[in-house]
């Protein structure tokens, strides 16, 4: 089956389901929905035949392909995956059916098309994949490119309050993040013997001062995209704005393309100089997951919060990815799955308690829990998940990260776990706020408030708590996979863990 | 101190001590997920998970006696396995674990048990069963793992569940807050605990019992300092202690089984035994025991102190129990032999503080669920096994001889007076100054309760005694409250010393006053106290509040330590992210709106780019390919090689 064209083929499948369903009758709104739903699980199916033929212990990329596009400029369709992608891959393949499930009404409140809607979300799933499959640069950029246009219809076209303003304040921060990348590639090219194969331009060596001006070009999209503090203001208005469904895959799926291509290109294209800036990184870092985690609390919008949340999450991450350790970076590419897990339950579950409500704001709810008992503890579930409670996935993640950190910068990691406070502080004021204490009679008028999760919602918050527990009690099975790709690239890098300081002795003594 | 700690594998019956966990967590689970289907009879499955795991505990304890090597280890799965941190999913199933979860399931089933009958009326008993058996399951985990992350893991788990039933009747806004407090001040610890946990990984490379106590040795005394500190931290939290006190007391707007479950059989617990089991690292340096002895002392007296000057009868238990649980530290802070006394306290503690708190519920269950003392008053006509049974609790409680606190709390206080240095009148004083109180503010609390006038508000007439689903469980636990202590005082301590180094070497020092003249004083305490309680209050008090001087007042508010914790903590927190808030909005991202406003080509453009979504594309496209342009022609020209 590894000669099979997982990659490519998983990237056009969307796309074509794309352009069935944006042509099915707009009066048949149900045919389009049912046709983008099970496209979606097409690809569900074969990317866990993809994942089964993955070869942990083989080699660092597999599924390669290559296709010719512009030979003059070494432009090539080449495909291949690591365990990071495969990681992402995957998570794209189980949240995009989950995300055309929960948005099945979604469309209807807007005058918009609702076929052209769960298009939108196919093609938004063809470029996700594109943009994590690909293996030349130039491909990569171009998916990072398009990735935009389809979450721009999203959030502008049938997003709520300000979703104009969201969709191009979203729009032009990552196209801004783009052009620098952009110059970035070219100059790559350049200095890298006009190819943009990944595996040719890894090998290239490039003087101290272009790289770390090719460094910034990169990483400043990345930064914009992930996003890490101080680019991070465009996220709680497009999650704000977003319908909640486009909000999970943004915050879940879109925003890791920018840690991704920081594994992925930063670090192994420019080691020197992704260890001078590490500094700078893990700050901008550690500031994130405290100064995001404050805001989360003062926020009034649930959607926002949500967001605010994430930026905090990606705090981890950034820390997680330049503190060099496998430990770290393990927990870093694991943090990328859980959190999309995690924090897609949780945006469609405040996204279902939004629709009943009609209305996003904390305060227009109160003792929710009363009415909506089954939708109170899944939000309850989700806000665990996120607080990285043991037992759920993003406790491993956040426990890799911190005490791989730990190892070689104590300051950062010490900063850092005084996140998970605030992040219980976060998490519990909202679920009080919004499902405990006193009944807001407001809510007993709101015929929608009366009823609880239906099936079609416990079908799409079941298997996120099943794989967040899964994840939680046995991780093993996902780290594997990660793993050897970490090491890779700790390897590109020229990094090694630290020994203990003074264990290596004992240890022998002990087993 | 140079013999290396071993464990064996688990074989045969002791190969299914992961069930004790397993069993309570599935019943749990089955409760959650079948929601209003298990109503009615959700509660008997409660109460079968943790019988289970009681007889399981029980055989598994038996067979563990006949063993040569008390110390039983068994690997689940790999948990977490990266790079060369290597995380077992383990069990340890030792003599110190094996007194615990007996402690857990044999206490806790008896609270069960009382639940059944106590809840009856609740219509959300299901989801209180489920959330009880979540907090036992996840209390045998912390007992139970054999490295520190299992620890960690079941020590969240713990404060998870009791956030679910402090906050059960979330409904009520004081629920709410209170089981969101005593979440947030455990997640203070719980960061010192991870934390710790990172300092082995760093230094030592593993997380594991075995090898994190075999290496400590070659560990230098800050580290071991700073390390034991961690976990102080992560123990105070988890137990109630200064300063992390504040949430035991509000963690009473639970219904009253809960608190019984957290004070006598799990969590508050939870401190004394990571202290216990870590007691390879707190014996490895003087400075940190001096610390854990302090934070004790101070506790004790805290604890009286404050539950003498309180009127509501679960508050006053609740700072009884901060109160018991500073003893608790004190005597692992001691280390050597007094580290079983502790584990010895907590035992015994647990059969009467159950008692106790069980029995405050069946006094509130006859009175309209009311709770201040001001207003009972000669109830022991009234309740009779309430009654005889709550003073099988008061009697061990203050430690009067020959009930189970006189055998577990005098050898702590002699313990104290064992040390070397004037510290031994310090903290043994603390100690018998503690008893004195104890018998003070326990007997204030029994006299008012059942003795005296009635002073009961008009709506209450004739108060009823329990039926006998609640009256069995007291029964028992004033049996326990009777015998326990000088049973467990026999056999415990010999029983501990196969643990490998606790409890073993007994006090080199002598008493700075002998042993007979310590047990004299601390009766005579006892004594004086309970005789200046029972002379006071004997013919009731007052039932509205009365002015008090500068001691009362402070001690009516807890020692303002919630004062200081809002206007250092609290206050200047809102302000914080209210003041963020704002920044952001303007600062941060008004900057950066401007920012985009130039890029668009002067400000007001970035209004009209959002009427027309082609042209705008447009515009950047052009703005980009001149901004590709210039890169091109500058890698060309060379200037940034």
């Amino acid at each position: 089956m590894s000669n099979f064209p997982f990659l490519s083929v998983l990237t056009v499948a969307p796309l074509v389901g794309a352009l069935v369903v944006a042509f099915l009758p707009r009066h048949r709104p149900e045919l389009a929905k049912q046709v983008a739903f099970a496209w979606s699980l097409l690809v569900l199916v074969l990317s866990v035949v993809m994942w089964v033929s993955f070869n942990a212990g083989g080699d660092r990329f597999q599924f390669r392909e290559s296709y010719t596009w512009i030979p003059n400029w070494g432009v090539s369709f080449t495909f291949a995956a690591d365990g990071i992608a495969l990681v992402m891959l995957m998570l794209i393949a189980v949240l995009v059916p989950l995300v055309i499930l929960a948005s099945w009404h979604d469309a209807e409140s807007s005058k918009r098309s609702v076929p052209v809607y769960f298009a939108l979300l196919l093609v938004l799933e063809c470029t996700m994949i594109g943009v994590f499959a690909a293996a030349d640069v130039f491909l990569f950029y171009v998916f990072f490119e398009v990735m935009l246009v389809p979450m721009y219809f999203l959030i502008g076209s049938y997003g709520g309050h300000q979703r104009q303003y969201a969709a191009v304040k979203f729009f032009l921060y990552s196209l801004v993040g783009g052009l620098f990348m952009l110059a970035a590639v070219i100059g790559l090219w350049v200095v890298g013997g006009k190819t943009f194969d990944w595996q040719a331009l890894s090998q290239v060596d490039i003087s101290t001062g272009t790289e770390r001006w090719l460094f910034l070009g990169f990483f400043l999209a990345f930064a914009i995209k992930a996003p890490f503090f101080p680019f991070h203001t465009w996220l709680p208005d497009a999650g704000g704005a977003a319908p909640a469904g486009a909000a999970a895959l943004l915050v879940g799926v879109l925003d890791k393309v920018g840690t991704f291509g920081i594994l992925r290109y930063c670090l192994p294209l420019f080691p020197e100089a992704s260890k001078w800036f590490a500094p700078w990184a893990l700050a901008l870092g550690v500031i994130g997951i405290v100064y995001a985690a404050l805001l989360a609390v003062g926020q009034n919008d649930l959607k926002r919060l949500v967001s605010y949340t994430s930026i905090a999450h990606f705090g981890f991450i950034g820390v997680g990815i330049f503190a060099f350790t496998t430990q770290a970076g393990t927990g870093a590419v694991l943090y990328m799955l859980n959190h999309g897990l995690a924090t897609g339950l949780l945006f469609l579950v405040v996204g279902m308690l939004i629709a009943r409500r009609g209305s996003a704001l904390i305060s227009d709810f109160g003792g929710a829990g009363k009415l909506v008992p089954v939708l109170a503890g899944v939000l309850f579930f989700a806000g665990l998940a996120s607080l990285a409670l043991p037992g759920t996935a993003p406790f491993i993640s956040e426990f890799l990260v911190l005490i791989g950190t730990f190892t070689v910068n104590k300051p950062v990691a010490v900063i850092a776990t005084l996140g998970i406070i605030l992040a219980a502080a976060y998490v519990l004021w909202m679920v009080q706020r919004t499902t405990q204490g006193t009944l807001n009679p407001a809510l007993t008028e709101v015929d929608g408030m009366r009823k609880d999760l239906n099936l079609r919602e416990k079908f799409v918050v079941a298997p996120l708590i099943a794989l967040i527990v899964l994840l939680g009690f046995y991780p093993k099975p996902v780290t594997d996979v990660i793993n050897p790709a970490v090491q890779a690239t700790m390897d590109d890098i020229g990094r090694t863990d630290p020994a203990p300081s003074v264990g290596g002795t004992v240890q022998e003594a002990g087993r | 101190m140079e013999e290396t700690v071993q464990y064996a594998g688990a074989t045969g019956l002791l190969g299914s001590v992961w069930l004790l966990v397993a069993i309570p967590l599935v019943s749990a689970a089955i409760l959650l997920l079948l929601g209003r289907r298990a109503d009615r009879w959700g509660h008997w499955l409660g109460v079968a998970a943790i019988g289970a795991a009681f007889v399981l505990g029980l055989a598994s304890f038996f067979q563990l006696r006949g063993l040569e090597n008390k110390s039983v280890e068994l690997s689940l799965w790999d948990f977490i396995a990266v790079g060369d941190l290597r995380v077992d999913f383990g069990l340890l199933f030792d003599p110190l674990a094996a007194v615990f979860v007996l402690l857990i399931t044999g206490v806790g089933f008896l609270i069960h048990l009382y639940a059944v009958e106590y809840m009856a009326h609740d219509g959300g008993r299901r989801r209180f069963f489920a959330y009880f058996n979540l907090f036992v399951a996840a209390m045998l985990l912390l007992v139970l793992g054999n490295n520190y992350v299992m620890l960690y893991f079941g020590w969240e788990g713990v404060g998870l569940a009791s956030y679910l039933l402090i906050s059960f009747w979330y409904g009520r806004p004081s629920a709410a807050t209170a089981g969101k407090k005593a979440f947030l001040m455990n997640r203070v610890g719980d960061a010192g605990l991870a934390i710790g946990i990172f300092i082995m990984f760093a230094t030592l490379g593993t997380t594991q019992y075995d090898e994190v106590f075999n290496g400590v040795g070659a560990l230098t005394g800050a580290t071991v300092l700073v390390l034991g500190l961690l976990l102080l931290l992560g123990a105070a939290g988890k137990s109630g202690q200064f300063p992390l006190q504040a949430w035991l007391p509000d963690a009473m707007e639970g219904p009253t089984p809960v608190s019984a479950l957290i004070h006598a059989a799990t969590m508050v617990t939870a401190g004394v035994y990571l202290i216990a089991r870590s007691n390879p690292i707190f014996s490895a340096n003087s400075t940190l025991q001096l610390v854990v002895v302090s934070v004790g002392a101070l506790t004790l007296l805290m604890g009286c102190i404050i539950g003498a000057a309180k009127d509501d009868i679960k508050r006053v238990l609740a700072w009884s129990t901060v109160s018991q649980i500073g003893y608790m530290f004190l005597g692992v802070g001691l280390g050597g032999g007094a580290y079983a006394l502790a584990i010895v306290h907590l035992l015994a503690h647990g059969f009467f503080k159950a008692n106790m708190f069980l029995g405050a519920g069946s006094v509130m269950h006859g009175m309209k669920d009311q709770v201040d003392i001001r207003r009972f008053g000669g109830l022991s006509k009234h309740m009779k096994i309430t009654w005889l049974t709550f003073m099988m609790g008061w009697l061990a409680i203050i430690g009067m001889f020959p009930f189970s606190g006189f055998f577990s709390k005098e050898p702590i206080i002699v313990a104290a007076f064992e040390r070397e240095d004037w510290t031994a009148w310090l903290f043994g004083g603390a100690a018998l100054l503690g008893a004195g109180l104890t018998a003070f503010y326990m007997t204030r609390l029994f006299v008012l309760t059942f003795h005296g006038p009635k002073r009961w508000t008009e709506d209450i007439e004739h108060p009823h005694e329990s039926p006998a689903l609640m009256t069995i469980p007291l029964v028992l636990l004033a049996i326990g409250s009777v015998g326990a202590g000088f049973l467990l005082s026999t056999s415990v301590p010999d029983w501990l010393t196969a643990a490998g180094g606790l409890g073993g070497e007994h006090a080199e020092h002598e008493a700075v006053l002998s042993h007979a003249v310590i047990t004299t004083l601390s009766l005579l305490v006892t004594v004086l106290g309970a005789g200046l309680a029972w002379f006071l209050f004997r013919a009731g008090t007052a039932t509205a509040p009365q002015p008090a001087g500068v001691l009362v007042t402070a001690a009516r508010r807890n020692l303002y330590t919630d004062a200081v914790n809002e206007a250092v903590f609290e206050k200047p927190g809102i302000f914080l992210t209210r003041a963020l808030v704002f920044l952001d909005n303007r600062g941060v991202d008004g900057l950066v709106n401007g920012l985009a406003a130039a890029v668009g080509g002067g400000s007001g453009r970035l209004r009209r780019l959002q009427t027309g979504f082609v042209r705008s594309y447009a515009t950047s496209i052009l703005a980009g390919a001149l901004l590709v342009m210039a890169a091109f022609l500058a890698v060309q020209a060379g200037w940034l090689a």
